[in-house]
């Protein structure tokens, strides 16, 4: 009789689990921990202050990235004129000096956004186990790898003890059929799911995004997909493994070699859902249904297709939900039934640990077609997701193709996705975003936030306001 | 951490779906190196008519008088009630901070998101669920200065005569109750943990770089 099926997240959880409690939850094994400034100084202080340890100094690896200027970046720390941020770089490189943590310090060429760096580098590897204090820790899923974004207690705790205390979540299967239309991407595709679910959708839940049109995704577009499963509620998402994932890792400067090399693989081929294996929960979505979404409102679950409008709170019969989009509307300063290819914009922030990676940068530079960014528009900021996207993108032209279309081209980093560092929105002013938050205040204070595809952010940012970019797709080119 | 048994207080609202923790504390505030000084700027955007910086005091700023926490019959509260996925975004654990210091040491809601319940826990902050209908009688009562009562031991919310109980987590009321110290605990396990080590390194090397 064969064990019973599993799913791709069963699997994981199994070989991590270092034991269970009587109360029900786990010690998990943790793999990989990312650190970055933000969320890492109290919990080193927690650990001097203890006089504990790093278990396992090498199941560690930092960059600074959330509040790091991405302009003046070959001054390094004396181009960061906030005191305040410059303390919390430097206090980074100081612990992890004196903690022996590997670290891609701010002048190194491999420093950048910690969900881009760790892919890049090969760090993230499938049925890994990787935390850090950043909700979008989620990203790493894409590898197949349980990542998860945990508080500062929980980062003290597992560089302590190597291990979460955790309750097992339940399995959720977002299933999607068929192929995503040309210029609907990834994250149109994880946009429209957040729409469907809500953002509390799947509390509780690791999604494993399964089917034909997630298959075809490249590593890139996966990690855009399991980026934003937190802004479903789930603190994880995962893609088995295939093709696709093996390739990408293979010569990585962390992925295994030789021998090595052979025995990982032959494992991470099993890292998939059994057939058969049960999910809590399900959707469907046929990818071909799909439009270029824009959020329209302060919640990444406010969404709609470019063809359709802003929804209208009176026709709304849940007196919550209406009051929320009531609220929403107003602070976006936009009207019920307004077309969305009606809402102008004055800037543009092309970066983030969900679309910043070199595939990104190629869907918005193939949008200029020699245009120029709309006079309407102030400022359009192109912010690679590390010191080695920047660097392809400028031996492959991208970046000279912005330049001459007039964005800006910076150094990498959070940036303007969060607005802890000088890249912020002003007061009133709407942002095409290809971030993941457009919660009030977000990018800047007073700033109304559109989330949107690389594509869509630059299409926009050359028409001064939203357009359907299945217009131009295939002919012109 | 503070241990968490048993609470007497006064309840203010916010009466709002999907509260982040960008609004809870945003940004700006997030530079400090620090686990204290956030009490200031919780709820920042919306206590406050100006945009603030860190460093500023309150007594700087203007306040938005028609913000619920800022009605003089809500000062002093400890217990602060909410609408669904309280705490959704950000793993920010200033957050809980920034609550904490500024007086709540509950907040009762319908639903929370996974990151900021937890974070809670960590803190002695007790987040509290119960079912909406009820969460809805506490917003109808509570301009007129809603007390309860929490007794996390008998797991129960007490509203005058009327007793709602509620669900948690055994191991995480016994760590409240106590104040324990998650470390601490599971560095009590530490042979547990050194043996599957060992295991794990054999069925995948390639996860070790020493």
């Amino acid at each position: 009789m064969p064990s019973e099926p599993k799913t791709l997240y069963d699997k994981i959880w199994a070989a991590h689990e270092v034991g269970s409690r009587a109360d029900g939850n786990s010690l998990l094994y943790i793999d990989l921990q990312l650190l970055h400034e933000v969320t890492s100084p109290q919990a080193f202080e927690g650990l001097q202050l203890a006089g504990r340890p790093l278990w396992r100094v090498d199941a560690n690896l930092a960059t600074p990235d959330h509040n790091v200027p991405t302009s003046g970046r070959e001054l390094g720390l004396a181009g960061i004129s906030d005191e305040v941020a410059l303390e919390q770089v430097v206090t980074l490189d100081k612990n992890c000096k004196s903690f022996g943590v590997q670290q891609f310090e701010i002048l190194d060429p491999r420093q950048g956004i910690v969900h881009v760096v760790g892919p890049e580098q090969g760090a993230t590897m499938p049925g890994m186990t990787v935390v850090c204090g950043d909700s979008h820790t989620s990203t790493h899923g894409a590898f197949a790898a349980l990542a998860q974004g945990i508080g500062t207690s929980e980062v003290e705790h597992v560089m302590a003890t190597q291990c979460l205390v955790q309750n097992k979540a339940k399995n959720f299967a977002v299933n999607v059929t068929g192929s995503l239309a040309d210029g609907v991407t990834a994250k149109d595709l994880v946009l429209a799911i957040i729409g469907r679910l809500g953002t509390a959708g799947a509390t509780g839940h690791t999604i494993e995004y399964r089917g034909e049109a997630i298959r075809r995704l490249s590593m890139e577009g996966r990690m855009t997909l399991c980026n934003m499963s937190i802004e479903a509620g789930a603190r994880a998402g995962l893609v088995a493994v295939d093709d696709t994932t093996i390739n990408y890792l293979h010569g990585r400067p962390f992925a295994p070699k030789g021998e090595l090399w052979n025995q990982a693989e032959n494992y991470w081929r099993t890292l998939v859902s059994d057939e058969g294996a049960v999910f809590d929960a399900s959707i469907t979505i046929d990818a071909s249904t799909v439009a270029p979404q824009v959020s329209w409102g302060t919640s990444p679950e406010m969404v709609a297709g470019i063809d359709e409008e802003v929804p209208n709170p009176e026709a709304i019969s849940d007196a919550v939900q209406a009051e929320s989009t009531a609220l929403a509307l107003k602070y976006m300063d936009l009207s019920a039934n307004q077309k969305i290819t009606d809402i102008a914009i004055s800037r543009v922030f092309i970066g983030s640990c969900t679309n910043a990676r070199i595939e990104d940068l190629r869907a918005a530079a193939a949008q200029i077609r020699g245009g120029k960014v709309s006079p309407n528009v102030t400022e359009a900021l192109v912010v690679p997701g590390s010191g080695l996207v920047k660097a392809q993108a400028e031996a492959e032209g991208l970046a000279d193709q912005f330049m001459q279309a007039g964005f800006e081209w910076r150094a990498a980093g959070c940036s303007m996705c969060l607005g802890m560092n000088p890249d912020q929105l002003g007061e009133g002013e709407h942002c095409a975003s290809t971030s993941n938050r457009n919660f009030e205040g977000r990018q800047g204070y007073g700033g109304r936030t559109h989330l949107v595809s690389p594509a869509m952010a630059a299409a926009a940012a050359i028409n001064g306001r939203f357009v359907d970019i299945r217009d131009h797709q295939g002919g012109e080119g | 951490m503070d241990a968490f048994t048993q609470l007497d207080g006064l309840v203010a609202p916010l009466d709002r779906a999907n509260v982040d923790t960008d609004q809870i504390i945003p940004k700006q505030y997030l530079k400090s190196i620090k686990r204290t000084g956030f009490g200031d700027y919780l709820f920042d955007a919306w206590r406050f008519l100006d945009q603030g910086t860190i460093g500023m005091t309150p007594n700087e700023r203007q306040l938005n008088r028609e913000f619920s926490l800022n009605l003089p019959e809500y000062q002093g509260a400890s217990i602060l009630i909410a609408r669904d996925n309280f705490g959704c975004g950000s793993s920010r654990e200033h957050a809980v901070w920034a609550l904490k210091e500024f007086g709540f040491r509950a907040v009762i809601a319908p639903s929370f998101a996974d990151i900021f319940f937890g974070n809670c826990f960590k803190n002695g902050v007790l987040p509290i669920t119960l079912p909406a209908d009820v969460l809805d009688g506490f917003f109808e009562r509570v301009a007129s200065g809603l007390q309860l009562t929490i007794d996390l031991q008998a797991q129960t919310v007490t509203d005058g005569e009327q007793v709602h109980g509620f669900d948690i987590d055994s191991a995480l009321k016994e760590k409240m109750l106590k104040g324990m110290d998650d470390i601490d605990l599971t560095l009590a396990e530490a042979q547990l943990i050194r043996d599957f080590e060992v295991g794990h390194r054999q069925r995948q090397p390639w996860l070790f770089r020493d």
